[in-house]
């Protein structure tokens, strides 16, 4: 398939400015500005309680659904502030969409209502092209000649790495722009963890995707610019390989090395 | 030096006692080649066949550091994803260690020409020879210094005595012409001192690679290969054709 | 080999605090078996086809439990029909809307207070608003109405605990791909938190079978010699019906109370039975 999914806006990546975010009196988000280029992968790096969960949930304003959350800044999807006065949230979602680290497909949905899900729930499912869906976003997801013989069977009954992919075709079937994931194969063995990563690499030809990971190794293998946050601040941005190799700051250096204590 | 305290910083022990015994297998093999180097002027100068001989073995060391520190090397890679200055660490002791293993082939060399030497009578009185051998012993010396020790400065001087040992070289490539000119009988011994000293010239050209690798690991640009480039731009004069390649 | 030898370790501890355990379960257990014991010993026989189809008589033999039990019928489908949506509606509102507000707390606080108030008060509560103000009478509707009360808590805890156990990274699922609030509960979870609800729904309707003193109060007859014909008639209901035969001297009527007992005892295990099956087959469907 080489239709584009993205649409023009986002054509040119997302441009974070000046954000700050946190809960209640905790500060968790200090200053963050970063570009994030179109069609590649951008992981973000650094030690547990660093924020960068909360970085990319401000990125699809899902910071914001807890209760003392809060956020300012500006995050711009090619020309537009998500955090414009009149952005609803919800339709934002719609086009930024995220991966989790527990697989959580619906337990009470087929395979098939799983991956069409996302636009039932929302309540744009057109009959006719269901079948369409379904498949074009199993075969994006690399699930397809896996499950193409059970589409009507639970989404529970799935291994762990077959769940994750479950969950990535359901977010791919709604045609975001943007695909975030937040530790997506933390929960999984290696193989899975494997396949995961290559279905990264293809799937970067057309999205935007922000991958968070305690995991550096992965970081290294799986993404083309890495980012690393220490204590809510953006320590250093750079291509994967430079960051890895020669990174500028002594911080990342000894993160990336071991030399936390 | 500075280097235990960030030793003591790993999180994990198990990996710093690793990276800290290839950084003392390094330091051994170059100090065996270091004293190669010795042994072999000695085996010149002094006129000393035994120290020659005692060569092999000393060789047979210096290759079994060589297997040693590889091993070492890869299994850390395989095992433990070093990055960044570890990565760099790791990768360029491995060339490096290619580049001493072949100054101690070179040592050899030269201990193989003091035994057919020293049966026949001196043929001149050795000044450069030794005023080379101290140069390239330096410089391995502190090539293998500023590489643990992150010395940048260090690394550039180095690479600047290279041009030292070039000039040395050059004089005596003429002495021995003019000597080996005077009477057909010394040319045999000539060729061999002639050898000797474009082993020692080698040697030299082998430590300033140290030294390159040593800048990149460190974090300078990638120096290397920058000097015969350079060299072709700045001496561009067709006259100083003296210097036969071999 | 001794220090992993068998008889290193002493047992005594341990089976000491089991045999302590298991004597507090097989106490109850036995003081529920003696009881029922006792009340089939009285009333198994009594129980025959006319039983369960005579109105009520002054004579001890022909006096039956008909208008009692199709009462009962009647109350706890009215109830189930006006607590269950009432109890779950509330439930929903409070545990996906109300949000960790002061207010919130409080409302919580004081529903599982109701849970605990007597239930002769809220036969109280129901005679002067269902009866007397709302103009009810003592009909079907206004005990309905006072049952429902009564259970609604107990279903708004039971609907809220469901709720809460469902997995809340399914409703960040939810929300990853932009469904509104109201989308997720509807679609996503009150579905899976369903088998949850209509579990604690039904065990807070069988409670309610065997509520009487607020029957009483709100004006349930005890002696009545018709079904009732709509929402508004007056009633009768089993409890009721096993209070009065209690309370008369004659030795035979003790016999119809004890009759009367198994009679509401298999209907209350009935429905707890059902709510199992139901439960499991929910259950199934959603793993």
């Amino acid at each position: 398939m080489t239709t584009s999914n993205q649409s023009e806006d986002v054509q040119s990546g997302i441009h974070i400015r000046d954000l700050n975010a946190g809960f209640g009196d905790n500060q968790v988000l200090k200053n963050i500005s970063l570009d994030i280029p179109p069609q590649s992968v951008t992981a973000v790096i650094g030690p547990s309680g660093c924020g960068k969960s909360t970085m990319v949930r401000c990125l699809n304003r899902m910071h914001e659904l807890v209760g003392s959350a809060w956020v300012n800044g500006s995050v711009k999807l090619g020309e537009d502030d998500i955090y414009g006065s009149n952005v609803d949230p919800v339709l934002l979602r719609r086009t930024v969409g995220m991966v989790f680290q527990k697989p959580n497909p619906f337990p009470h949905l087929s395979i098939r209502d799983n991956v069409l899900s996302g636009l039932k729930l929302t309540g744009r499912l057109v009959a006719s092209k269901a079948d369409e869906i379904v498949e074009r976003a199993l075969v994006d997801a690399a699930l397809w000649d896996e499950v193409k013989d059970r589409l009507d069977d639970a989404g529970r009954g799935l291994s762990g790495g077959q769940q994750q992919r479950l969950c990535i075709a359901r977010s791919l079937a709604v045609s975001p722009d943007v695909l975030l994931m937040d530790e997506p194969c933390s929960a999984l063995d290696p193989i899975a963890t494997a396949k995961i990563e290559d279905l990264i690499r293809q799937l970067k030809e057309r999205y935007a995707i922000v991958i968070v990971t305690h995991n550096m190794q992965q970081a290294a293998r799986a993404s083309d610019m890495t980012a690393f946050l220490l204590m809510g601040e953006l320590v250093e941005f750079t291509s994967t390989s430079r960051l890895f190799t020669q990174p500028d700051d002594q911080r990342t250096e000894d993160y990336i090395t071991g030399k936390f204590g | 030096m500075s280097n235990q305290g960030r030793i003591d910083r790993y999180t994990d022990q198990g990996y710093a006692t690793e990276l800290l015994e290839i950084r003392e297998r390094l330091l051994l093999m170059a100090g065996r080649v270091e004293h190669m180097i010795g042994e072999a002027i000695a085996s010149i100068v002094n006129r000393d066949t035994e120290r020659a001989e005692l060569g092999v073995d000393l060789d047979r060391q210096v290759n079994q550091d060589e297997l040693d520190l590889d091993a070492l090397c890869l299994e850390l890679l395989a095992c433990r994803q070093p990055m960044a200055s570890d990565l760099r660490f790791v990768v360029f002791t491995l060339k490096m260690v290619t580049d001493l293993e072949r100054i101690a082939d070179l040592a050899v060399n030269i201990m193989e020409r003091a035994k057919d030497l020293n049966r026949k009578p001196a043929l001149t009185e050795y000044i450069i020879i030794p005023r080379m051998g101290d140069l390239v012993r330096e410089m391995v010396r502190n090539a293998i210094d500023a590489f643990i020790q992150k010395d940048i400065d260090l690394a550039f001087a180095v690479i600047e005595k290279d041009d030292e040992v070039d000039d040395l070289y050059r004089d005596l490539f003429r002495q021995v012409l003019n000597v080996m000119r005077e009477d057909s009988k010394h040319v045999h011994r000539g060729i061999h001192v002639q050898s000797v000293a474009k082993f020692l010239e080698r040697i030299g050209d082998h430590s300033t690679n140290l030294a390159e690798q040593a800048i990149f690991m460190i974090g300078g640009d990638d120096v290397r290969h920058e000097g015969k480039l350079g060299d072709i731009r700045s001496k561009g004069n067709p006259g100083d054709t003296e210097e036969i390649t071999l | 080999m001794n220090a992993w030898a068998s008889e290193q370790r002493s047992r005594t501890g341990e089976r000491a605090f089991r045999s302590l355990c298991l004597f507090a379960v097989l106490v109850p257990l036995a003081l529920l078996g003696a009881l029922l014991f006792d009340v089939a010993l009285d009333g198994l026989g009594r129980i025959d086809l006319d039983f369960l189809r005579n109105y009520p008589s002054r004579k001890a033999e022909r006096a039956g439990l008909l208008p009692s039990l199709v009462g009962t019928v009647y109350l706890i489908s009215l109830t189930a029909l006006l607590a269950v949506p009432l109890g779950a509606g509330a439930a929903v509102y409070l545990e996906e809307y109300g949000g960790r507000t002061r207010l919130s707390k409080l409302v919580e606080v004081n529903i599982a207070n109701l849970a605990g108030v007597p239930s002769v008060i809220y036969g109280l509560l129901g005679l002067g608003i269902f009866v007397r103000t709302c103009g009810m009478g003592r009909s079907l509707l206004a005990g309905a109405c006072t049952l429902a009360l009564l259970i609604l808590p107990i279903i708004i805890i039971a609907s809220r605990e469901a709720l809460r156990n469902v997995p809340k990274d399914l409703r960040d699922a939810c929300y990853g791909l932009g469904a509104t609030k109201w989308q997720t509960t509807r679609q996503v979870v009150l579905p899976l938190a369903l088998p949850g609800i209509l579990t604690g729904s039904i065990l807070a309707v069988s409670r309610a079978i065997g509520e009487t003193a607020p029957l009483i109060v709100v004006g349930a007859s005890t002696y009545i010699t018709f079904l009732p014909d709509g929402p508004m008639s007056p009633f009768s209901a089993l409890p009721i019906q096993i209070f009065n035969w209690v309370s008369r001297p004659n030795e035979a009527f003790l016999e119809n109370a004890s009759a009367g007992i198994i009679v509401l005892l298999v209907t209350m295990l009935s429905i707890n039975a059902a709510a199992l099956v139901l439960r499991a087959r929910l259950q199934a469907r959603i793993g």
